[in-house]
């Protein structure tokens, strides 16, 4: 399966858009992807090992929060994707 | 990489947002049809050196309705979206759009909180009582979340003709 890898993370995946990997579950996927490409650990986790909050992780068009999170299974066809959050705004902060 | 002034110094001149007229035309007009309310969208295109190029303007919804008139918020399930048929036509996620209603356009210390696509660029157009005004594009750079900082990017219109040229997987 496929996980497709954001803009700003690419530096630290050798410059790679999709990582492809074999996992059971989402958080297995994830897990390969941070023992191949370590630097990606401290970008998508907190120390204390949760993903950072504004991590969006998506199991094709589902985000894992409503799934079964990192317990998500997967199969070979699916896509995961990381997509960082985009907010903002002007005015008084 | 020194933050300050050496950023300056480091980027120059090679550091841009290329696009053309009515991507520019169709940002600023995103900002009109939303206001008093901020509008946000993304920006698909390719990447070529230190330069964003432009393909499509894909407006989007701001789901921040508690206070749309100075916070905007896409909705990331928009993005698996936009970003899958980008990928289908060998376009990227290059940058977002967003307007600031009767305020500069300039990134807040809010915008920058909320930044975390870096690489990207972040264009900002000012809607004074319902009328575009200025367009300013920032790059948002850093190696993290510890060190991210927005640099002034120039924005650069092209002929249409040229982002037809560059379309698809060669151009990466």
């Amino acid at each position: 399966m496929k996980i497709l890898i954001p803009t700003p993370l690419r530096q630290y995946a050798d410059k790679k858009d999709a990582v492809e990997v074999k996992a059971g579950t989402v958080g297995d996927a994830l897990r390969q992807l941070t023992t191949t490409h370590p630097e990606l650990r401290r970008h998508l986790y907190t120390e204390d090992g949760k993903l950072r909050a504004f991590v969006n992780v998506y199991l094709n068009d589902e985000d894992i929060r409503y799934l079964q999170k990192e317990n998500t299974p997967v199969r070979e066809s699916d896509t995961v994707s990381i997509v960082p959050s985009i907010a903002g705004g002007g005015g008084i902060e | 990489m020194q933050p300050g002034a050496d950023s300056i110094l480091q980027f120059g001149d090679s550091i841009m947002l290329l696009l053309n007229n009515s991507h520019y035309a169709a940002i600023r007009a995103h900002g009109e049809e939303t206001y008093p309310h901020e509008s946000c969208g993304v920006l698909l295109g390719v990447f070529q050196d230190d330069a964003r190029r432009v393909h499509e303007v894909v407006p989007c919804g701001n789901t921040r309705q508690d206070r749309p008139e100075d916070r905007y918020h896409i909705d990331p399930r928009e993005l698996v979206r936009i970003q899958r048929r980008g990928r289908d036509r060998g376009l990227d996620i290059v940058g977002f759009y967003h307007s600031h209603p009767d305020h500069p356009a300039r990134w807040s210390q809010t915008d920058l909180a909320e930044a975390h696509w870096i690489g990207c660029s972040y264009v900002i157009t000012s809607v004074e009582q319902g009328k575009a005004a200025q367009t300013n594009s920032f790059l948002l750079t850093g190696s993290g979340e510890e060190d991210k900082r927005f640099v002034d990017e120039k924005i650069r219109l092209e002929p249409a003709e040229k982002a037809s040229e560059q379309y698809g997987l060669g151009a990466r």
